[in-house]
């Protein structure tokens, strides 16, 4: 059982972690050098061992720790999560130690990881692509790279010979049409933030 | 009944059928359309629905869903074409043998759909060319049949002859 | 006249073959088993370094259907998402919408009432046995057989109409609602499931006649991919995968959600994790979802079918929105700026017919999710390819990739 007690001696055993406030299931802050081994305590010593999901959030271009990874695992004895906090070094090319040898599960969520937010890995055995195709140039989940995506060759040469066809950002027309929820009722209706552009007027760049 | 389906009458001709050359040859390719699948995402299940006993594509003939595209004339885009999958998609309607046509089903195929997003081509008919449209997401197995019947309607109205007589014979490899 | 005999020595077939492949041993073959195949359960690519028959590598590709999910529910409410679920794991989409709507609901604090909860885990039971007719149904056209196939779809029909009658939308439902579903069941309905799992046994008594002893069948997938209990644990497997390598877990007794406390049912568990196992788990777990499905009938709750104190969650109903000036602007409220959810994080995982399906929602207030991240029960099942591939031979892939039973829109999302 994941309760009071054995919450307060796992951290004790393991003083570099620090708790989180969490409503669904025991949380912790690991830091990144600390990473592996407490990984591996917790698979041999405490029985989590199952990897459920390994991501990553960006905190946003203007915060202190850009990006930080999140573990999740599963114990069958203890019949709990854990969540592990960890934050990456180094804001503008983030790395963290991998867990794939600890967990074989981690090894594609890494890859995932590293695909959408660029989070080097280090020590993980085949770091590419998983999701966009290898010659891709952006970090789609990026807080910055825009929904609608970026101008970018396709990746085949051949079809694009015949075909001319491109990687061209979606129409979003201004939308999604979601009402930004805050100030007067009369502004924060869903319009289409950029009114200028639909389908029968061409955007002004 | 348009100057493209075969007139036939007992009394005059017996048991000699004259026509034109178009309507025999549209006749003989549109009831035996061979689609091939290209099963992508949601729609495929649709698709395989409409394979399946209760909506019986195999009433017009076209049961037979080869995967592969040179025994095939008819692909069905059924899914979201993303870019990464773009270049299969042209690659295996380069393979198909003429005459060929696309059939885009679903709102995915059409347009795009409801993803509008970095990843999602916004309609297989930026790569390939489309014949057809079938809106639904995902469409009704009576809305694919009601497409592939207006294909058929299609296939009719050609002018096949005059296009095998134009043809070139296209260099392999 | 002499004649002179004389000895030579051919041998069979299979010796003179031998020989002969003993010389041809040569460079290993790659095979593209490319993302358009009848065998792939949707786009999956494979690259493959063959010796003669034997797989001696295998690299699964994804990503042919990665649509962006995670980037667009960055974008909108959280009941606009609510059809992107649908897309997931798209042969249950029930039971997709039951999970996202109730990882939603675990970071506010409302209360879901006893009728709502009772219709979420039918809609999900009803999901669970329509997902692993057609996984069955599949199978067993990889492996050769086209009958079970038609069969099962003819029962997938079936529910097919249920649906529609429930929520408008034969497959693509759409059904739940942050705080509650999108409408009560209909009259009569509950008798109309009733009836279809009364009938339900017989069709997979025919399934299992054609398929549970066959001799080709079980040529074909016994002792065929065996996943062993510290593999599949230390690569992330849940659900029918992980219970056929005689593992324990199912999230509907360990952390039971919903309601599902209140129902008596078993879990069938493997015991060597191959390829046959996985089949008859899947079996048995179709009759035990009937067997819940008869529970969740027959004492039915009355009541409310949505959380009515959720004021600023769960739109009213169109009766009092036409009418009265309070429930106008909540509705208002609700649908444009969407459901306000406190700001928090929470990670729910769901029993999903393929596996836990978890959703990681960090919340910073109001209407809109500030990061979702979609834990993909077939994402995981497939990263144990790699390893259980090398060793067999070619034509057991198909039935490999059958028995894992994953989908590609959950995969790649």
């Amino acid at each position: 059982m994941i309760d009071e007690d054995y919450i307060k001696s796992l951290l004790d055993k393991h003083s570099f972690l620090s708790h989180r406030e969490s409503i669904d299931c025991f949380t912790v802050d690991c830091p990144a050098e600390d990473l592996v081994s407490f990984l591996k305590a917790l698979r041999d010593h405490e029985g989590f061992e199952l990897l459920i999901d390994l991501t990553a959030i960006d905190h946003g271009e203007g915060a202190d720790i850009r990006f930080s990874t999140v573990i999740h695992l599963y114990s069958l004895v203890h019949r709990g999560y854990i969540r592990v906090h960890s934050a990456c070094l180094n804001n503008d090319e983030p790395t963290i130690p991998s867990v794939s040898s600890i967990y074989p599960a981690a090894n594609w969520h890494e890859r995932e990881t590293f695909d959408m937010f660029g989070i080097q890995f280090s020590e993980h055995p085949n770091l590419k692509r998983i999701l966009m195709w290898d010659e891709y140039p952006y970090f789609p989940l990026r807080k910055e790279f825009p929904l609608a995506g970026i101008d970018t060759p396709l990746p085949a040469d051949d079809v694009v010979e015949v075909t001319q066809a491109s990687v061209e950002p979606a129409p979003m027309m201004g939308g999604p049409f979601v009402s930004p929820g805050s100030g007067v009722i009369s502004d924060s209706e869903p319009r289409a933030k950029d009114e200028s552009w639909t389908e029968e007027k061409e955007k002004k760049s | 009944m348009t100057a493209n389906d075969i007139a036939y009458n007992g009394k005059v001709e017996g048991d000699v059928v004259v026509t034109r050359a178009d309507a025999v040859i549209n006749w003989i390719r549109k009831h035996s359309v061979w689609p091939m699948p290209m099963g992508l995402a949601c729609c495929a299940i649709e698709l395989m629905a409409s394979a399946a006993s209760r909506y019986d594509i195999s009433r017009f003939g076209m049961e037979v869903m080869r995967f592969s595209p040179r025994q095939s004339d008819c692909m069905i885009v059924a899914g979201t074409v993303t870019y990464k999958m773009a270049e299969v998609v042209r690659r295996i309607y380069d393979q198909m043998g003429d005459p060929k046509w696309v059939v885009a089903m679903g709102a995915c195929a059409s347009t795009g759909g409801m993803y509008r997003s970095y990843s999602v081509m916004q309609g297989v008919d930026n790569i390939v060319p489309v014949d057809v449209y079938v809106s639904g997401c995902p469409p009704r197995p009576e809305a694919l049949l009601d497409a592939m019947m207006k294909l058929q309607d299609k296939i009719g109205n050609e002018s096949s002859v005059r296009d095998l007589r134009k043809s070139k014979v296209v260099a392999s490899g | 006249m002499s004649t002179t005999t004389k000895e030579i020595s051919v041998g069979d077939i299979g010796a003179r073959g031998a020989e002969a492949s003993s010389k041809l041993d040569g460079d290993k073959m790659a095979l593209n088993v490319g993302p358009s195949h009848p065998t792939t359960h949707g786009v999956l690519r494979l690259i493959m370094e063959l010796n003669g028959d034997l797989i001696d590598k295998c690299e699964p590709v994804l990503g042919y259907l990665h649509r962006g999910d995670e980037k667009i529910a960055e974008n909108m409410t959280y009941n606009q998402f609510v059809p992107y679920t649908d897309r997931l794991d798209y042969l249950a989409p029930l039971a997709n919408n039951v999970a996202y709507a109730l990882a939603v609901e675990k970071l506010t604090d409302i209360e879901i009432p006893p009728r709502c909860q009772a219709i979420r885990v039918l809609v999900c039971e009803m999901a669970r046995i329509s997902s692993h007719l057609l996984g069955m149904g599949v199978f067993g056209m990889d492996a050769g057989a086209w009958t079970p196939f038609m069969y099962t779809f003819t029962e997938r029909e079936k529910l097919y109409t249920l649906f529609e009658e429930l929520t408008g939308a034969r497959f693509t439902t759409s059904y739940t609602r942050i705080g509650g579903v999108s409408r009560d069941i209909p009259e009569g309905w509950l008798d109309r499931v009733q009836k279809f799992v009364d009938e339900l046994p017989k069709a997979i008594a025919e399934v299992e006649k054609l398929l549970t002893r066959n001799r080709i069948f079980l040529d074909r997938t016994e002792g065929i991919g065996e996943i062993s209990k510290e593999d599949a644990l230390a690569y992330g497997l849940t659900g029918p995968n992980l219970r056929a390598a005689g593992v324990d877990l199912d999230l509907r007794k360990d952390k039971p959600y919903s309601g599902y406390e209140q129902y008596d049912f078993d879990v069938p568990i493997g015991t060597r994790g191959d390829c046959y196992d996985r089949y008859l788990v899947r079996i048995e777990e179709v009759l035990q979802s009937i067997r819940i499905i008869k529970q969740v009938i027959k004492d039915f709750p009355t009541g409310a079918w949505y959380a009515e104190d959720a004021k600023k969650i769960f739109a009213p109903p169109k009766e009092k929105i036409l009418s009265s000036m309070e429930e106008l602007i909540q509705n208002f409220m609700i649908v444009t700026e969407g459901p306000q959810i406190p700001a928090g994080e929470v990670y729910f995982e769901a029993e999903n017919p393929k596996g836990a399906l978890g959703f990681y929602i960090v919340s910073k207030g109001g209407g809109v999710p500030y990061r979702m991240k979609i834990r993909a029960p077939s994402f995981c099942n497939l990263s144990i390819l790699e390893k259980l591939a090398p060793g067999h031979m070619l034509s057991d892939i198909t039935v490999i990739l059958g028995s894992l039973d994953f989908v590609m829109g959950e995969c790649d999302r």
